[in-house]
């Protein structure tokens, strides 16, 4: 198993540390992980991306021209990333904002309603976690006590009392992840 | 002969030559200061015992071969950088002595930053600092010390303002740091210059075993080939022109700052 | 098994030079590779295992503060990236000379002058051609992998110690930035006053005991007849260096036509273009050097005999290839392929590339 997945949105979103925590989470079912974000100035307020490879074999390049899967958040990135995913690949988002929704025939797109559904749970921070749960439900390439594991391991302590709220989160994304048309 | 036997005797001697200092003859010209700074330094290590525990550090500049005149290990720095390599040595051997040895071009000129940084950190070193307002080693440039209308071979027609700038007190800038302990201004051109000269020395290095700041120890000097002088011509117009420039004594004598006095500014 | 972690090429650097006995790091920050002195100043080693950590005014002053600690014997090292790593060269040549042991970690960013904080490979030359004045030769080790990232600053220091020479990790901003899995290694203690006797104390500036020499570190000797010995000697190791410190990897050769070679990010790339390749019918492998000096010249010459051409695919115009070449000799194609100013090649330009300069032009 080799699941290669771009994800990409505004800086702030916590699409950083979504792919860290999904990362994290491979660590701690045995799978070896890669984690490449883009960086630099562009990080603060720009556009922020993360390339994260999960696979059971040795992992080779970082930098990829196509992916498994395109987690996608702000139309900037659909703009850039629908046309990389493989033919029979996932591409999931959140239209909140998009303007111009995907259009490969090719591809499986679904969409979560991530932006909503934080602000109705009340705590827009766990936005990511919604999205990474839509995404577990469609390629449950890790179990779910291992990405609690992999929250333990990469929020610090003091923060540990959230994780509850996370899972949550991820479950409700679980939940409302649904087919687009 | 026989007369010579009779009178070398331990009990005749009244001058003996400190074991610290090789028998190597000095590189340096007569006149010099180096030499004698070089021996009150040695002194200073035997009389405070801590040979097995020092390290020099010396420069780039006619001082460069000061391993081959003081009897304990050494580093011979980069041009400027002793100060760094002096910080890394103490910090990794805090229970050694360390000092470094620097000319001015070396120390208030390529070596500035290191300077200022290592006493703005209060590094708890000793820094000798000579100061004959030249460069030796590369045949008499201008250094940042050279006084205005002094003719260096860079500065033909004599340090002129305007194309060179003023010449630069390192001493009073250390001195304004909060990190130095001990800043001072000596010279060795006399017997009593001497005398005041190895007290100041001594009491930097008997400030480390304190871990009180940097001490930091301006020698002024001459450069008698540099300057085209005769020793005593050179002495004579180091104390006329030189100390009129660059006063003599101390200019501090405290404990570095107490950092909790800046505790208030983040408060 | 060591402890397992996600982590940062750069963070783990650090945490290797905690868990190997390192007595010090000394730097200045610079992107991308500021997390090294970060992750160090979080960490407070000198609170645990001793080790000192500081921020120097400037690249100049951390390099040669990494002088004064290796001419104690300690195990010291600093990190930057490309334009301060220049800065250094004075220092590192002077602790070449003087044949010091020590760490350098230089995460590559695109140059020339100020350049690009993205990730490059255009300091080969400088790393592995000496850099500063004179001549002499780092220990050149280049990770493709957070783990390598980590084991090399072991054996970094290792390798080192062994030839009292300063070593250098060739990363870049892409191994530096990218968090992988990696398993750390288990603490080993500090070196004490009595094991650093033993292993440096003929030379050490410890301090001058009654029953021994000076000790005098300097890269300075004025009469040209001995100077000559000294590089003599110096050649003498380098020599030794690469008759038994050639690291390399070769990945999918046996039944390779053609092969790629490339070391770092660029291996990286290379190990999915060779999947790409090999999905079109080309037999493509690679040939990774890990220590790029001493370089592999002897396996590229072996394989050199048994395939039709090689690509030398490097984040530069150009500079590892000459050595390649070197090796090669003439007796197959060898061209060079890379992306310039902190981009980084895609796998399928890779493939394109060798198919356009290798096996199109045969």
């Amino acid at each position: 198993m080799t699941e290669e997945i771009i994800i990409a949105g505004f800086g702030g979103q916590g699409v950083l540390s979504m792919g860290k925590i999904l990362a994290y989470s491979g660590v701690m079912q045995d799978k070896e992980v890669t984690w490449f974000p883009s960086y630099g100035p562009e990080m603060r307020g720009g556009t922020a991306n993360v390339t994260v490879i999960v696979s059971d074999d040795r992992i080779s390049s970082p930098i990829l021209n196509e992916y498994d899967t395109a987690i996608i958040l702000n139309q900037q990135s659909m703009d850039k990333f629908e046309k990389t995913v493989k033919p029979g690949g996932v591409l999931l988002y959140d239209p909140n904002g998009i303007t111009r929704h995907p259009s490969r025939k090719d591809i499986n797109i679904y969409k979560v309603e991530g932006v909503e559904e934080a602000a109705k749970m009340g705590n827009v921070k766990i936005f990511n976690m919604i999205i990474l749960g839509a995404y577990l439900k469609l390629k449950p390439i890790v179990k779910i006590e291992n990405v609690k594991k992999g929250l333990e391991k990469s929020l610090p302590e003091r923060h540990h009392k959230l994780i509850p709220l996370n899972i949550q989160a991820i479950e409700k994304g679980m939940e409302i992840v649904n087919k687009a048309s | 002969m026989a007369d010579l036997e009779k009178i070398m005797k331990e009990e005749n001697i009244v001058y003996k030559k400190t074991k610290v200092l090789t028998d190597n003859v000095m590189h340096y010209c007569p006149g010099c200061s180096h030499g004698v700074v070089h021996k009150l330094i040695a002194e200073v290590i035997e009389e405070l015992g801590i040979q097995d525990k020092t390290i020099g550090i010396s420069p780039v500049g006619c001082s460069v071969f000061a391993y081959n005149y003081i009897d304990i290990d050494w580093q011979e720095a980069a041009h400027g950088r002793a100060p760094a390599n002096a910080t890394a040595t103490k910090r990794l051997m805090p229970d050694k002595f360390v000092f470094s040895y620097q000319g001015d071009g070396d120390l208030a000129s390529i070596g500035a930053a290191e300077t200022l940084h290592a006493c703005n950190r209060g590094e708890n070193i000793t820094m000798i600092f000579i100061n004959n307002a030249m460069y030796g080693m590369t045949g008499g440039q201008m250094a940042p010390t050279t006084l205005v209308g002094m003719k260096t071979s860079t500065t033909p027609y004599g340090r002129n303002i305007d194309l060179n700038g003023y010449p630069m007190k390192m001493t009073e800038i250390v001195a304004s740091l909060p990190g130095t302990c001990y800043v001072t201004r000596q010279s060795v051109h006399d017997a009593a210059s001497v005398k005041r000269c190895k007290k100041a020395i001594k009491k930097g290095f008997e400030n480390q075993a304190k871990k009180i700041g940097t001490s930091f120890i301006e020698i002024t000097s001459t450069c008698n080939s540099g300057w085209k002088m005769p020793p005593v011509e050179a002495n004579k117009w180091m104390e006329k022109h030189m100390f009129a420039y660059y006063p003599q004594g101390d200019l501090k004598d405290a404990e570095r700052d107490n950092p909790d006095d800046y505790i208030k500014y983040i408060k | 098994m060591g402890e397992l972690k996600l982590m940062k090429g750069n963070e783990v650097i650090a945490e290797a030079a905690i868990r190997c006995g390192c007595d010090g790091y000394f730097g200045y920050p610079i992107t991308p590779q500021s997390e090294v002195m970060e992750t160090l100043m979080a960490r407070k080693p000198w609170e645990t295992t001793g080790m000192v950590v500081l921020q120097a005014e400037s690249e100049v002053a951390s390099i040669n503060m990494v002088y004064g600690g290796a001419s104690c014997g300690k195990k010291v090292m600093t990190t930057s990236s490309s334009p301060g790593i220049s800065l250094m060269q004075e220092g590192i040549t002077y602790i070449a000379g003087a044949e010091l042991p020590c760490l350098i970690m230089n995460c590559v960013r695109g140059g020339p002058g100020l350049g690009t904080i993205q990730p490059a490979q255009s300091d080969y030359f400088q790393a592995c051609k000496g850099g500063g004045h004179g001549d002499y030769h780092l220990i050149v080790l280049a990770p493709s992998s957070v783990q390598e990232m980590n084991d090399f600053v072991n054996l970094g220091f290792e390798l080192a110690f062994k030839y009292r020479n300063p070593a250098m990790i060739l990363s870049d901003g892409a191994i530096g930035q990218m968090m992988e899995k990696v398993e750390l290694a288990d603490y080993k203690p500090r070196w004490t006053d009595e094991e650093i006797e033993k292993i440096s104390g003929d030379w050490a500036t410890t301090g001058k005991k009654a029953n021994r020499k000076q000790h005098i570190i300097t890269s300075l000797e004025l009469d040209s007849e001995i100077m000559e010995k000294l590089n003599h000697k110096l050649q003498a190791k380098y020599k030794k260096m690469e008759e038994e410190e050639v690291r390399y990897e070769e990945i999918q050769c046996d039944d390779a036509e053609y092969i790629f070679v490339a070391y770092g990010s660029s291996a990286r790339i290379c190990q999915k273009s060779i999947q790409i390749a090999r999905e079109k019918g080309i037999k493509v492998g690679l040939l990774r050097p890990i220590t790029l000096y001493p370089f592999p010249t002897k396996p590229i010459q072996k394989l050199a005999e048994k395939v039709k051409g090689m690509l030398s695919v490097e984040m530069s115009a150009g500079q590892m290839v000459e050595d390649v070449r070197l090796a090669v000799n003439g007796k197959i194609p060898v061209e060079h392929f890379g992306r310039l100013g902190g981009i980084i090649p895609s796998p399928i330009e890779v493939v394109e590339a060798l198919e356009q300069k290798i096996i199109g032009g045969k």
